[in-house]
């Protein structure tokens, strides 16, 4: 996640102080991902060192608020212009798991993904009760939450379809490592000598 | 007493070599105020369930109760008296009467028992209110209607009168993401207000909707879900 972007969005709504921009940041994602108030202001000096924002006179209560610079707004268009990278993302521990659950011998792979399908659900259940429980949820709260909701169904559809493909399928047992390296192995590391 | 329960269902397809388990030894309660999802692959006995549960289909061995009557002790009349009165069907075509008004067809399983047709009409356009359409709208015929509306008048026409089991075989079908949701708020306002709601689903996002999603595979129960106290410490770690 961007804290620098997101601070630069949450300032093109107006001049703002470290713990302003914290609330509005958190209120806008349901708090979901809490920020720490150290995090916020180790990003603001370094926006302000790169002249994406810029400090202004302290107010009476000793907060000093930024306020973002042409150059911040730049910058700022352009990452929404820019679509977010697969490489940005962490690497998926379920798609690995079960990666290896097929190639793991004595593994119930049915089972793994059963157990999956049900943790998910009942993530899912959560959200959607979330969700239910406002009647005019914030839109941007609502975004976030949908935006798991998606990604729970999703999870379960490629767990559904996986289980699909691991039942046709005949998969070799798999066999122990050799002792020793193969031989082409053993080339690749010579030629690396 | 549970609006519905299945005690050790089974229900096999043909016999011999060629018998088939549908569903086999099930067992499933559902209370007044409470929504059931049933997910499961393509055969896994979802259809035969709700068949059962709404005795479309009788089990080969076990018992299914609705409001505590046992369905296999009533003669077809009864039976048919049952599920007009107790039991009400969403569909993913919504099975409307297309030469019926929405009122009419909110009507109808009134009607059918009875009940005068000024009358019913008066319930229909009551339980048409309920799920948020007006007597204007209350008046048109189905092809007039959105998919939405003519979903609203299905569930308005399955809890009408004093019926508290609504079963719904994929209720949101054809209907677009924003509108498909609407009719499953709508399924669980209904359930909350006490009405017991089986919802057979392929999509998680709708089963979500459930206060307990029993999953299915080969004719058997092969888990079930029901979500954990408390959701906020759960959103804490979604980082």
């Amino acid at each position: 996640m961007s804290v620098k972007h997101s601070l630069l969005a949450l300032l093109e709504r107006g001049p703002a102080y470290g713990y302003q921009l914290r609330s509005a940041f958190e209120s806008a994602t349901g708090n979901t991902w809490p920020l720490n108030i150290g995090q916020v202001y180790t990003t603001l000096n370094r926006l302000e060192r790169d002249q994406l924002v810029e400090a202004l006179p302290e107010n009476d209560s000793g907060q000093r608020p930024y306020r973002i610079t042409a150059s911040g707004r730049r910058h700022l268009a352009g990452w929404f212009a820019s679509p977010v990278q697969a490489a940005d993302r962490p690497r998926d521990e379920l798609t690995i798991k079960l990666a290896l659950a097929v190639t793991t011998p004595g593994v119930d792979v049915a089972d793994v993904i059963q157990r999956q399908r049900t943790a998910t659900l009942r993530l899912l259940q959560e959200y959607t009760r979330l969700k239910a429980a406002e009647e005019q949820p914030e839109l941007a709260w609502r975004l976030v939450l949908e935006s798991m909701i998606f990604r729970a169904e999703a999870e379960i559809r490629w767990l559904d379809h996986t289980e699909a493909v691991v039942a046709r399928t005949v998969r070799p047992e798999p066999r122990p490592f050799p002792q020793h390296a193969d031989e082409t192995e053993t080339q690749a590391l010579q030629e690396k000598r | 007493m549970s609006v519905l329960q299945l005690q050790r269902v089974t229900r096999v397809h043909g016999d011999g070599e060629n018998a088939v388990n549908a569903l086999v030894d099930t067992d499933l309660a559902i209370e007044a105020g409470e929504l059931v999802a049933i997910m499961g692959p393509s055969g896994s006995g979802k259809s035969t369930l709700l068949n059962l549960a709404g005795g479309l289909d009788a089990p080969t061995s076990g018992a299914v109760l609705v409001e505590g009557t046992v369905l296999a002790t009533l003669n077809k009349k009864k039976l048919a008296a049952l599920r007009r009165r107790s039991v009400g069907y969403v569909f993913q075509d919504y099975n409307l009467v297309p030469s019926l008004t929405a009122a009419e067809n909110a009507a109808l399983p009134l009607e059918l028992d009875g009940m005068s047709a000024g009358r019913a009409r008066t319930l229909a356009h009551a339980a048409l209110e309920e799920v948020g359409l007006d007597a204007k709208q209350g008046d048109r015929f189905p092809d007039e209607l959105s998919g939405g509306q003519a979903q609203r008048v299905a569930i308005a026409r399955a809890l009408i009168g004093d019926r508290r089991l609504v079963l719904a075989d994929e209720p949101t079908g054809a209907l677009d993401s924003v509108t498909g949701e609407e009719v499953l708020k709508l399924l669980r306002r209904r359930c909350d207000e006490g009405a017991a709601g089986l919802l057979v689903t392929h999509d998680a996002r709708h089963a979500g909707w459930a206060d307990r999603v029993v999953f299915l595979r080969d004719g058997r129960v092969v888990d079930s879900s029901a979500p954990l106290a408390d959701a906020e410490t759960l959103l804490e770690g979604a980082q």
